[in-house]
């Protein structure tokens, strides 16, 4: 058969091979065996980074732990009745979820407007792909300190240039809100791109036979264009959510590592972070970030159960 | 919709569409240009009231003073060490296991893919705090290795190449296998070469994410003289009271290297990103 292999060029001549080869189709099956080495290195630093950290977290939840992480006591479900019961969770758990609702629906429409206009555009498109998605270059820190700066109440520019006078960052009511404006400036960007990569995808002949037919602009969106972007706009709306659930950064340089005007703007992750490296409280710190855990994998886990049973419905 | 490539016509349409496009981009970008502008006055000048676009008098010196003053040049250098390192270590690791989960078999690989899967929901900001006790414990704090290794275990990467190395033709690993060659020549002389805009959107977001990660070298580094762009700007410079013009010299230096690499790359980047199968199914 050693003879005859180097001789074979599939797809041509596979018909004949499978005739009177079968030692050469499990030799061939064992090529694809015992992969192991390709997956081994990442596993080694997924064990160390993702796995070890879950573990330990999990241990660490049921202990008095402090920062230097030794000598902790077991103190079975303590850490996670305090944190129940612990209204400053609660609240900074709020905060996250309020600026999740109010970022996730605007980044969706806005980051649809903004692929449309430059899909659609036939000049110069680079130039339109370039505005939308530069934003999303700056680091966040840079972003925010931009920001800061533009909602200063004396000396920004958003005052200025809307003739206000609104204490953007220092009043409850409107402290969230500034960073949520921010936000969209900062990250549509990455939906916008994701957006657009999808209009490409679309076959152009379905809007030349709908043309054909007699189709106005508006229908060719709402028949073609809208239900030809359904999975996209599913992904980019998990990926929005799981990603600002987890908002700090923006939250935290906007106010100067503090927690807002009357404690406004503490989100979940600030709260994990305060009570661990401000507070020292390890063991509690760590269960708290155990119910984040579960919190985001529900959400993750409940995307995929919708997914598979519209498929199913699909069928 | 329609019409040649080399000569397009101004329809009335394309004129309404242009000039809305500009007018969006010119909002969209004011910021950008307000912070470069602000750049070029004077600490004095940038604090007036009431605020003005276009410095009366140009100076650089707010971009001097950042070289001068501020550990600036170790930051940058800090991360670009740091991202490089990243970027290069998640391409090769996620390309190799997206393709051993693609193209082998072995014992437990179903039962690993999900776990791995599940590594999708961590992130430093999910779980921070074991993270930081469990690399503490490693005797990584303050060290290239402490923020360069934990960024590199991307179950995202591996999962979008996995998926861009099932829709390879079976049938050019068959041939070259028959031919006689091994599975990793296999690997690095076709299917890697075939991957190009997959690899290249991979690196580059990866680099992307990596040159701006804020939270985790937060969370790892005390010593001002390792932190990277992002956090010694938010940590460092914002502590010695806000100088305005300087901190957007320096925002503007931490955003530069990605914009121009952007400018270069952005059609691979598209591209990439709809070879990846990111964008639509």
């Amino acid at each position: 058969m050693s003879t005859v292999g180097t001789a074979l060029r599939p797809p041509a001549a596979r018909p004949a091979a499978t005739v009177h080869a079968d030692s050469a189709r499990t030799r061939l099956a064992r090529r694809f065996q015992h992969g192991g080495w390709f997956v081994a290195p990442f596993l080694v630093l997924f064990a160390l980074f993702v796995l070890l950290p879950i573990g330990r977290g999990l241990w660490l939840s049921f202990t008095d732990a402090n920062i230097s992480g030794t000598g902790e006591r077991f103190v079975g479900l303590d850490n996670y009745r305090e944190a129940l019961d612990t209204p400053l969770m609660w609240e900074s758990l709020g905060h996250s979820a309020y600026f999740t609702l109010l970022v996730v629906p605007c980044i969706v429409v806005l980051a649809f407007l903004l692929a449309m206009l430059a899909h659609h555009i036939e000049r110069a498109k680079w130039l339109w792909r370039l505005c939308f998605f530069a934003p999303f270059l700056l680091p966040s820190t840079v972003a925010a300190n931009l920001w800061q700066w533009l909602f200063n109440p004396g000396t920004g520019m958003i005052n200025h240039v809307f003739g206000l006078d609104t204490p953007w960052l220092t009043d409850k009511s409107t402290a969230m809100l500034a960073v949520v404006i921010t936000t969209l400036w900062w990250t549509v960007g990455f939906s916008f791109l994701l957006f657009l990569a999808a209009l490409q995808n679309i076959p152009r002949h379905l809007y030349e036979a709908a043309a054909l037919d007699g189709a106005g602009a508006w229908q060719r969106m709402v028949h073609i264009t809208l239900p030809m972007l359904r999975t996209i706009t599913g992904l980019v709306i998990t990926l929005q959510v799981l990603a600002s659930l987890q908002v700090f950064d923006q939250v935290v340089v906007m106010q100067d590592f503090g927690p807002g005007p009357e404690e406004s703007t503490r989100t979940f992750v600030q709260y994990t972070l305060e009570e661990g490296f401000t507070s020292y409280r390890v063991g509690f710190a760590s269960a708290i970030s155990i119910i984040f855990f579960v919190l985001i994998a529900t959400v993750a886990l409940g995307r995929m159960w919708l997914l598979r049973k519209r498929e199913e419905g699909v069928r | 919709m329609s019409g040649g490539h080399a000569m397009r016509k101004w329809t009335a349409g394309q004129i309404v569409l242009t000039a809305v496009g500009t007018i969006v981009s010119a909002v969209w970008l004011s910021p950008l240009l307000w912070a470069l502008l602000t750049s070029l006055k004077s600490e004095t000048e940038a604090v007036a009231v009431p605020t003005h676009w276009v410095p009366e008098d140009f100076t650089f010196q707010a971009w001097r003073a950042i070289f001068e003053t501020g550990n600036i040049t170790d930051w940058f250098v800090n991360s670009v060490v740091v991202s490089v390192c990243v970027t290069f270590i998640v391409v090769l690791v996620s390309a190799l296991a997206g393709y051993g989960f693609a193209r082998t078999e072995f014992r437990g690989k179903n039962a690993l893919l999900g776990l791995v899967m599940a590594g999708l929901m961590v992130s430093p900001a999910v779980l921070g705090v074991p993270l930081f006790s469990t690399v503490q414990s490693m005797g990584m704090v303050d060290t290239y290795w402490g923020m360069i290794l934990p960024q590199c275990a991307p179950a995202a990467m591996v999962y979008i190449l996995y998926k861009f190395f099932q829709g390879i033709p079976k049938e050019l690993e068959e041939a070259a296998f028959i031919d006689g060659a091994g599975r990793w020549r296999v690997f690095f002389t076709i299917v890697l070469p075939l991957s190009r805009p997959s690899l290249a959107a991979v690196g580059i977001f990866t680099f992307i994410a990596s040159w701006n990660n804020f939270l985790w070298p937060y969370m790892v580094t005390n010593n001002p003289d390792l932190m990277t762009m992002p956090n010694g700007i938010a940590t460092v410079m914002n502590s010695y009271g806000i100088q305005w013009a300087q901190l957007m010299a320096g925002g503007l230096m931490a955003g530069l290297p990605l914009i121009i690499v952007f400018v270069f790359f952005q059609r691979q980047i598209v591209a990439g990103v709809a070879h990846t199968g990111l964008a639509g199914q």
